[in-house]
């Protein structure tokens, strides 16, 4: 085959290109799940249970069928026939589904019926009347109730004990030795787009309107749970009003699509936002022990991480959250174990940085501590302990700049001249200043993916890939990657997406869409121009004739001559003479084991924070953040930069905000909802910066890619707590860090 | 009870005949009205997200009975750019990045061009990071909204005596 | 939502007749009560809409120099009078420093009197709750309860009243208007919101029917206008109800207080106005060690209702803080944070 070269001169990838969904969004016309109203439409509300374990005894169905508007009430009795057990976990990546299959209660705000009405507001007040009656059983929702048990794995598959090196030895050795203790509330993904589903059956196929971050594993749960090929299955997610884990498919999402073969029409099901605190997962409470020792000259000898965490009752998901432990400092010794406990909540699951960051928060407070105890600085701690080749693994990183990450992170925040005690720092109000520094990682993953590309007649481009953008702007470093790859200009490509039905580009997770969808858009695009190529280079006629083994280079929808790039011809020529349409291929991403075997592959960053905390009252503002981030290559630096901004806020909402508060006597959530449940907002985030440090990455993927989604909460959660210490020399190690943590002499009430 | 409600929305009168007076005016817009570029991301006035300007001031559309409103002015996202030309507010946003997911979006943008309509906040960052307070965005997408609203102030004229100084 | 007449009075007398009908609610903004509706917490049969009733929503300077403020008034209009923010900065402070701006300029003068707790089982229907449901219990006092009463509640509720406006308001004897079929009376703010006792149902001195028209000011409430702020801690920057909140107004002459006002919100269910602290206050130079003495006694009835011992001591310190502001003077611009402490450090009036 001709070699084809890619060339970056000229190229979309790495230019900060605007978004191309930025016209549909800031207009309004982007259409989410919710925004579509299909001729003889239904609305569905679910009704949700108020007890956390137990059963319902009954409902009031005809009071709810009396209002009128109402069409009818799905329940147990007469929910259509499923093929699969939702309990049934047979299908990869699924979780057990609640979807009306008994009486049974396991958490609270599971839900219990549907009702379905000719409008909104009948469907509304028809779940309210339904009343349910329970038979109610005591409930445990604490970390500290129910048995605890080793679990067989964490996270996706990983082991729950690990051992590298005697960590009782190196401990025994350690000149300073802190043991502390972190707790981490249950949090919840709260994506401004509540979860919802316009379903419409026609036969056997299934229509749906459903933001997802998955559409072959979507597909594949809904086939199994109908009894019906996947291919019949329709699912149409252009837009996700953000995700964050919790928008793969979810129980009442299903119960919509249950609900319109009920009632043998279209219906739409969206969930109230109180209803976004049970079945759609949640990041598990955990409680982490930290033991760590360090030699007189500041070097770790030892470090042990220990994880309870919780899952449900009828489910496992663990949350992985000592896996920062295995890369990020060079300790002889290393151990991570985890214990868990089974909670009548919801079942946990993947959100945003699942394990990073409540493993995050914990370790770099626990650097901190002891950099405060070896008296150094909490920088040159880390420093000190850089690990230069992966810890637990013993492997090379495949490329790793983070040394450069904490240099430029402290040049621009100026963390030189850092008092090294707290309480040192005042601003002119008054206000006690705090710094605070953490390190980033997260792994570099890559998923299989498909794609296909097109040159057609008159010389433009098509790609398509069934990819998912919750607001990475995947949309556009898709279309730039693509248009590179065809050697197009990115206006001369349609890039399109969103849809179950064009080649499954792997789901959105993990900081991997990016290399497991670009990966597989770009081979598409390559085998294409090599095509082109092929045609041109073979055909007398073609200025390219007899070029082959020079090489050929696409470019702004032309084929030039590697040697000579004055002679080449236009696409749209090439194929005019061979008298083609168009010309395709598909192109596909796997990740590559050999690689895996031999690198270990993390993308690293420094986070430094500035906290004003009132002395008096206990308020705080982070008023600065400054992060800096290796990440390998970057498609779009003006698109990267936000999901680092995102990410740096939901690592100050992680140390200063969130906290779900279940009720211990009945577990419901006592705070769902968006006043109490407090997100960051703008005010909360006066100054946030992040610099995109250079590294170029041979290995960890085609594309050198590393994901850049979630990384900006590990680190920033740390730099921020660690911060609020330097400030005031209280360490809280209960997050998040509220206000009656940091006033002094509340306790003489 | 079948009600009939009168509104100019996006400069066009329309009469609506309300069977029901439960019907917000968000669920009016995207329900009935066909309307659906104003978002309902908590429906209880505690997100932003449905953000309109409703006499010109603006307001959650979520907690506004649409027959409370009868004879009222609503301007919607889908009504302020003037045909293809980006209304200022929405242009810096693109420019900006002010947006991930984009659907708080449209709630920021009505309340940005309410906010810049007050006539308070000017240039100060500070005062347009307390006024856009009442527009939660779950992506982190704030400090390009800041950005994005003052640029647009500043392109607008808007800024006032004061802040121009 | 449960289903509802609507009713579109006139005039005010048609009002008053159309909720006399038992179930009825009047419907100001909606702010407050379309929520609490949407999540069953409030199911009224009639819904008398005081949205096309003319008149009001007047601010009026009174012959007798005071001012009178329709019940009609939206929060942000009132916050943006400049006359008004000038002889009563903390009440604009605290205007500004409540909800969202979406929310301010839907919300009325008279449904934020009347705004309900947020105390979360209130809140849930599902949860045992005597201001809800008289007799049912209160699932708050051993639940999650943080944020509640640490003065004037009782065994039946610890519920607090979350309204940063009527804070400024009952320390300057603010007067409610109300109107009845029985005809028109005046309550000072003060005593218009009851404490819980056996009866916590009955969150305010109005009658079934009755309609809250207007607050006035008194003439002279404006004499504290060069020295007035509130001060509310909140656990976001912005949007979020008040941990504990503070107005103070110190009318000083010749270094020494003349007159003192101060109040406390979030710490009981009705405004807490501290006579005892004003009193000590008269006569004393404006210091540390008075503003102290003052906060002691604002407080001294404090007990815990629940895990919130830490809220006594906090209000405390922030009435220190309203205090020493409004001594060091109001600002001649409302900071950029209004009544954050952080409005106050470096850089907080911005521009």
């Amino acid at each position: 085959m001709t070699e084809v070269l890619q060339v970056r001169h000229g190229s979309s990838a790495g230019q900060p290109i605007t978004r191309r969904d930025g016209p549909l969004k800031v207009t309004g016309a982007a259409r989410y799940a919710a925004d579509n109203h299909p001729p003889g439409m239904l609305h569905a509300v679910v009704a949700t249970s108020a007890i956390a374990r137990g059963r319902v005894t009954s409902l009031n169905e005809a009071a709810a069928d009396a209002h009128p508007g109402v069409v009818a009430v799905m329940t147990p009795a007469n929910r259509p026939a499923l093929a699969m057990d939702p309990d049934d976990k047979s299908v990869p990546f699924s979780f057990r589904m609640d979807l009306l299959q008994d009486g049974r209660v396991r958490y609270a705000g599971q839900p219990v019926a549907v009702v379905i009405a000719e409008t909104l507001e009948a469907a509304a007040e028809g779940a309210a009347l339904l009343a349910p009656c329970y038979e109610a059983e005591p409930v445990e929702v604490s970390l500290d109730q129910g048995e605890a048990f080793v679990p067989p794995v964490v996270g996706v598959g990983a082991p729950a004990e690990l051992r590298h090196g005697d960590v009782e030895k190196g401990l025994a050795e350690a000149a300073q030795r802190i043991e502390t203790t972190y707790e981490t509330p249950a949090q919840f993904h709260n994506a401004m787009e509540p979860h919802g589903v316009v379903a419409a059956w026609v036969g056997d196929t299934l229509s749906l309107d459903m933001p997802t971050q998955g559409f072959a594993l979507t597909q594949m749960r809904l086939a199994a749970l109908f009894g019906i090929p996947a291919e019949s299955i329709h699912i149409r997610s252009p837009f996700l009003g953000g995700g964050f884990g919790s928008k793969l498919l979810t129980s009442p999402q299903v119960l919509g699509i249950l609900a319109a073969r009920l009632v043998g029409r279209p219906v739409k099901l969206v969930l109230r936002r109180g209803q976004m605190y049970g079945p759609v997962t949640h990041r598990a409470p955990t409680r982490q022990v930290l033991r760590l020792g360090a030699s007189v000259d500041g070097e770790l000898t030892a470090l042990h991480h220990h994880v309870r965490t919780a899952t449900s009752r009828f489910d496992d998901f663990i949350e992985p959250a000592a896996g920062v432990s295995h890369t990020l400092y060079a300790a002889p010794a290393v151990r991570t174990t985890y214990e868990a406990v089974r909670l009548d909540t919801g079942t946990p699951g993947f959100m945003r940085a699942p394990g990073e960051a409540s493993g995050s928060i914990a370790l770099e407070s626990a650097m901190d501590e002891m950099a405060q105890a070896c008296g150094m600085d909490p920088l040159e701690f880390r420093l000190r302990n850089y690990a230069e080749v992966e810890p637990v693994s013993g492997k090379p990183f495949s490329s790793k700049a983070l040394r450069e990450c904490y240099a430029q992170g402290a040049a621009q925040f100026g963390w030189a001249g850092r008092p090294l005690l707290p309480r040192q720092m005042r601003d002119e109000g008054g206000m006690l200043v705090g710094w605070g520094v953490g390190t980033a990682t997260f792994p570099a993953l890559m998923f299989q993916g498909a794609a296909r590309a097109v040159i057609r007649q008159d010389g433009s481009g098509l790609v398509e890939a069934g990819a998912h953008d919750m607001g990475q702007g995947a949309w556009t470093a898709f279309a730039q990657i693509a248009a590179d790859s065809l050697g197009l200009d990115v206006e001369r490509l349609e890039f399109c997406s969103g849809r179950s039905d064009l080649p499954d580009a792997g789901i959105a997770g993990g900081s991997a869409h990016t290399a497991t969808a670009g990966g597989a858009i770009r081979d598409a695009g390559q085998k294409v121009v090599a095509r082109l190529a092929e045609l041109a280079t073979t055909d007398a006629r073609s200025p390219l004739f007899g070029a082959s083994n020079v090489g050929v280079v696409a470019r702004g929808g032309h084929l030039l001559r590697r040697d000579d790039e004055s002679r080449g011809e236009r696409f749209a020529d090439i194929l005019a003479r061979a008298g083609l349409a168009e010309i395709e291929a598909q192109g596909s991403s796997v990740p590559d084991a050999a690689i895996a075997e031999r690198y270990a592959a993390h993308a690293h960053g420094a986070v430094f924070a500035e906290v004003k905390v009132d002395p008096e009252l206990g308020q705080v503002r982070v008023t600065r953040l400054v992060g800096a981030f290796a990440a390998g290559r970057i498609i779009n630096p003006r698109l990267v930069r936000s999901q680092y901004y995102g990410g740096m806020i939901w690592g100050v909402s992680f140390a200063l905000h969130e906290h779900a508060l279940l009720d211990r006597r009945t577990g419901r959530v006592m705070n769902a909802d968006l006043a109490e449940y407090r997100v960051p907002v703008n005010a909360d985030v006066p100054s946030v910066e992040a610099i995109l440090v250079e590294e170029e990455d041979p290995y960890v993927n085609a594309l050198g890619i590393k994901g850049v989604g979630e990384i900006g909460i590990t680190g920033t959660a740390g730099a921020v707590a660690n911060a609020v210490w330097h400030a005031t020399g209280v360490r809280v190690r209960r997050f998040p860090i509220s206000i009656e943590d940091l006033i002094e002499g509340s306790a003489t009430v | 009870m079948s009600m009939s409600v009168t509104f100019t929305i996006n400069r066009a009168a329309r009469t609506v005949e309300l069977d029901d007076p439960r019907v917000t005016l968000l669920d009016l817009l995207r329900e009935r009205l066909d309307l659906a570029g104003t978002k309902k991301g908590c429906d209880r006035g505690q997100c932003g997200a449905c953000t309109i300007l409703l006499n010109g001031r603006r307001v959650n559309a979520c907690l506004a009975l649409a027959i409370s409103h009868d004879g009222a002015e609503i301007l919607t996202i889908e009504g302020l750019a003037e045909g293809d030309a980006l209304h200022p507010v929405q242009a810096a946003f693109i420019e900006h990045d002010a947006l991930q997911c984009g659907f708080c979006t449209p709630g920021q943008i009505m309340s940005a061009v309410g906010l810049i309509g007050e006539g308070e906040a000017g240039l100060d960052p500070e005062r347009v990071r307390e006024g856009m307070s009442g527009n939660l965005c779950r992506c982190g997408a704030y400090r390009g909204i800041t950005e994005a609203v003052v640029a647009a102030t500043q392109a607008m004229g808007a800024a006032g005596q004061e802040d121009a100084a | 939502m449960n289903r509802f007449d609507y009713v579109r009075p006139r005039t005010i007398a048609e009002a008053l007749s159309a909720a006399a009908q038992p179930g009825s609610a009047y419907l100001a903004a909606g702010t407050n009560l379309i929520d609490l509706m949407k999540i069953g917490v409030a199911r009224p049969a009639r819904l008398v809409d005081l949205n096309h009733l003319p008149g009001l929503d007047a601010i009026e300077g009174l012959p007798d120099g005071g001012l009178r403020l329709g019940a009609q008034v939206r929060n942000a209009t009132l916050a943006r009078d400049a006359g008004f923010a000038r002889r009563f900065p903390a009440v604009a402070e605290a205007l500004l420093a409540g909800a969202s701006a979406q929310l301010r300029n839907a919300a009325t003068v008279g449904g934020n009197i009347l705004q309900r707790t947020r105390c979360a089982y209130f809140q849930d229907p599902d949860s045992a709750c005597n201001r809800r449901e008289p007799g049912s219990g209160c699932d708050a006092r051993d639940g999650e309860n943080r944020l509640h009463a640490v003065l004037g509640w009782s065994d039946a509720c610890i519920a607090t009243h979350p309204s940063d406006f009527c804070v400024p308001l009952v320390a300057l004897d603010a007067v409610v208007e109300i109107e009845g079929s029985d005809g028109a009376r005046e309550v000072p703010l003060r005593n218009f919101h009851l404490l819980p006792g056996t009866t916590p149902e009955r969150e305010s001195v109005l009658a079934p029917g009755e309609l809250v028209v207007a607050l006035r000011l008194p003439p002279g409430a404006d004499r504290f206008a060069a020295h007035a702020r509130y001060v509310k801690l909140r656990e976001r920057t912005s949007y979020a109800f008040a941990l504990v909140s503070a107005a103070a107004g110190l009318h000083v002459e010749e270094g020494r207080i003349v007159e003192a006002r101060l109040a406390l919100g979030g710490v009981a269910a009705r405004p807490w106005r501290a006579e005892a602290a004003e009193i000590a206050l008269a006569g004393a130079i404006p210091d540390a060690a008075a503003f102290r003495r003052a906060a002691e006694l604002a407080l001294a009835e404090a007990r815990p209702s629940g895990e919130n011992g830490f809220k006594i001591e906090l209000a405390r310190r922030i009435a220190v803080r309203a205090l020493s502001l409004a001594a060091s003077g109001t600002p001649t611009r409302l900071p950029a944070l209004p009544a954050s402490p952080f409005a106050s450090s470096a850089g907080g009036l911005h521009d």
